[in-house]
């Protein structure tokens, strides 16, 4: 069994016809309900649902304080390299676009790592476009292995790796993987991913529960959303997803993220706008299907719309990121994986945390 | 209220508090002081002692018993490893043992639980396992050597109460190490309800850490878990379920033929 064999019996469900089945009446009789089925979240995604945000956002507010307490946990990213085989329409990495590229060494990312850790991040997702040359599963082991001096957790988004990588990777103390299939659409995802190996939708589909199967601690999963033209199908099938590891791979911590298309290096036209309304509605649908999973929002999203997130059930925060590889340093030689909305210093970050009546915590695992 | 005794120390609290969940780390002092608590866990996971601010072992009196757990351990070994390193960082000798790997409804693993009793109190832990309430694990924990059994009311973090309420009885009944009944805590009546029936103490958490007034929570938690106890010692008259004016089975016996 894998996740494609759930994708698989969505293939010619009529998303459409139930979104627009769905009433306000079904909506209040879900939102009454202790434990909610498959079919009771794609409900709460319909456009009816929209009207009960307030009532959801309540609901979320008390599972999320239930389960996660006043508290949100803060990490931050670092790029140690961005050369990638990949032509993706949507990504500024992508290979044909005229950005300078760089690959740090163990040096380089020593040094990086000491800049970020004076900030007071204790959490690090490592991250590298995809490149077999430039970005082998060595490289991204000996590199965490670096980090881990400077930090308590170390999780890495790079290109999927094998089970034996994955293996390796966490003997070796990485403890989570964040990948997104960017998209659930099989067609669309053929279309953006115009070549290179991430145009394998299969491969990249079964990479969380290769990373689950090789005892990661935490397991990301997420999809773009805007590649598409239906963000409530993407986000029901980031669901689903999150619900089908959930239920194999239990000791596992699965969480989700929805990230929306930021601007970047090159242009892709067709991105299919998603409001702030729309990904809100997302955040809670979630949260009320699945009140134990962590949801985070990275540093995409402006810094206003992120702390008005924080009592709906995000309770994962990026801060002070950069998205430049070498950007920590101060010495910034390549264009940035996306442009940043949040611009805040890890410290102002904290202030506007505390100011909701929030904790910010630095800390959550430690290498053991 | 009379002391508890427990982990060799003699106790005038019986409500321990967890730590986590807080709008802010400066709370905990304050709840500390007005729940009147002498024992507090702390997940070892958090403890961040890169910055004095963010090290939640600087917001705790020093008098206050420390109570380190290995939330975030999977199974025995990973429990084992984290109460030998609060130990290295020099949390005391006391361990709550949580070992969790569901991560759906966060129910703890009894065998995993026993298994990592087993080797740490062979190591000179005070070992207090947080546990499904079940008997004969009950048992088992303390043949381990547990200094004290956790069964939990509700899952964690629901604060539905004492939704395992017999099941706790039988373990009060039968277990003669102190029996802490923690988890599932979410109102100061729960934790009196716990009490009454027997419980030596209880641990409280997402109910005083998430609500409005998390100070004012802790005092009235305090207030109920002695107001329990209180009840307890001064032995509750027999509850019936239906009101009964004479003995309507029996009452023949009286009726003069006989």
């Amino acid at each position: 069994m894998s996740f494609y064999e759930v994708v698989s019996s969505y293939k010619d469900f009529d998303f459409d016809g139930f979104l627009s089945d769905v009433n306000e009446e079904r909506v209040r009789g879900i939102l009454s309900k202790d434990k909610l089925e498959a079919k009771d979240f794609l409900a709460l995604l319909s456009p009816a649902a929209q009207s009960h945000l307030e009532q959801m956002a309540e609901k979320a507010r008390r599972l999320s304080l239930n389960h996660f307490g006043k508290a949100v946990l803060l990490y931050a990213p670092i790029y140690i390299s961005n050369y990638c085989i990949n032509r993706c329409a949507y990504c500024g990495f992508n290979h044909d676009n005229g950005i300078s590229r760089k690959q740090l060494s163990m040096e380089e990312i020593g040094k990086e790592a000491r800049e970020l850790s004076k900030t007071g991040i204790r959490h690090v997702l490592l991250l590298t476009g995809e490149s077999r040359k430039h970005s082998p599963a060595d490289y991204i082991t000996e590199a965490a292995g670096v980090l881990r001096k400077h930090f308590d957790s170390v999780t890495i988004e790079v290109s999927p790796l094998t089970l034996e990588e994955y293996v390796k990777a966490s003997k070796s103390g990485i403890d989570g993987v964040t990948i997104y299939q960017e998209t659930y659409d099989e067609q669309v995802y053929d279309e953006v991913h115009i070549s290179g190996p991430k145009k394998d939708y299969r491969f990249r589909l079964d990479t969380p529960e290769r990373a689950c199967r090789a005892n990661m601690r935490s397991v990301n999963v997420g999809a773009l959303l805007g590649l598409s033209d239906n963000w409530r199908r993407e986000a029901f099938m980031t669901g689903m997803h999150a619900n089908y590891l959930q239920d194999k791979y239990a000791s596992t911590e699965v969480s989700v993220s929805f990230p929306r298309i930021r601007p970047h290096a090159g242009v892709f036209e067709r991105v299919s706008g998603v409001s702030d309304i729309q990904l809100v509605q997302a955040v809670l649908a979630m949260r009320l299907f699945m009140p134990h999973v962590s949801q985070n929002i990275s540093t995409r999203e402006n810094a206003d719309f992120r702390d008005n997130l924080i009592p709906l059930g995000i309770n994962k925060f990026s801060a002070g990121s950069c998205t430049e590889v070498g950007g920590y340093s101060g010495e910034p030689a390549t264009e940035a994986q996306f442009e940043i909305s949040d611009g805040r210093s890890v410290e102002e970050v904290c202030e506007a945390i505390l100011a909701k009546g929030y904790q910010p915590l630095f800390k959550n695992w430690m290498s053991i | 209220m009379g002391k508890l005794r427990i982990g060799g120390v003699e106790l005038d609290s019986r409500l321990f508090i967890g730590t986590g969940k807080y709008p802010s780390k400066d709370t905990l002092p304050r709840v500390i002081e007005s729940s009147a608590t002498q024992v507090v866990t702390i997940a070892l996971r958090r403890v961040d002692s890169s910055r004095q601010e963010n090290n939640i072992l600087s917001y705790i009196p020093k008098e206050t018993i420390l109570l380190p757990n290995t939330s975030g351990a999977r199974n025995a070994d990973e429990a084992v490893r984290i109460a030998r390193l609060a130990r290295a960082m020099g949390c005391g000798d006391w361990v709550k043992i949580e070992v969790i790997s569901d991560n759906k409804y966060l129910l703890p693993d009894n065998e995993e639980t026993l298994r990592a009793t087993d080797i740490l109190a062979n190591e000179g832990f005070k070992v207090f396992p947080y546990m499904n309430p079940d008997l004969m694990s009950a048992k088992k924990l303390v043949d381990a050597g547990a200094a004290a059994v956790m069964p939990l009311g509700a899952p964690i973090g629901t604060n539905r109460g004492l939704r395992m309420k017999e099941l706790i009885g039988i373990i009060i009944e039968e277990i003669k190490q102190p029996v802490i009944v923690d988890a599932g805590i979410g109102a100061p009546s729960h934790a009196a309800e716990a009490m009454e029936m027997g419980a030596d103490a209880v641990l409280v958490n997402t109910a005083i850490a998430t609500s409005d007034d998390p100070v004012k929570m802790a005092q009235a938690f305090s207030l109920a878990v002695k107001a329990g106890r209180y009840a307890y010692n001064a032995r509750l008259g027999a509850r019936a379920e239906v009101a009964s004016a004479s003995s309507p089975l029996t009452g023949f016996l009286h009726e003069g033929a006989y």
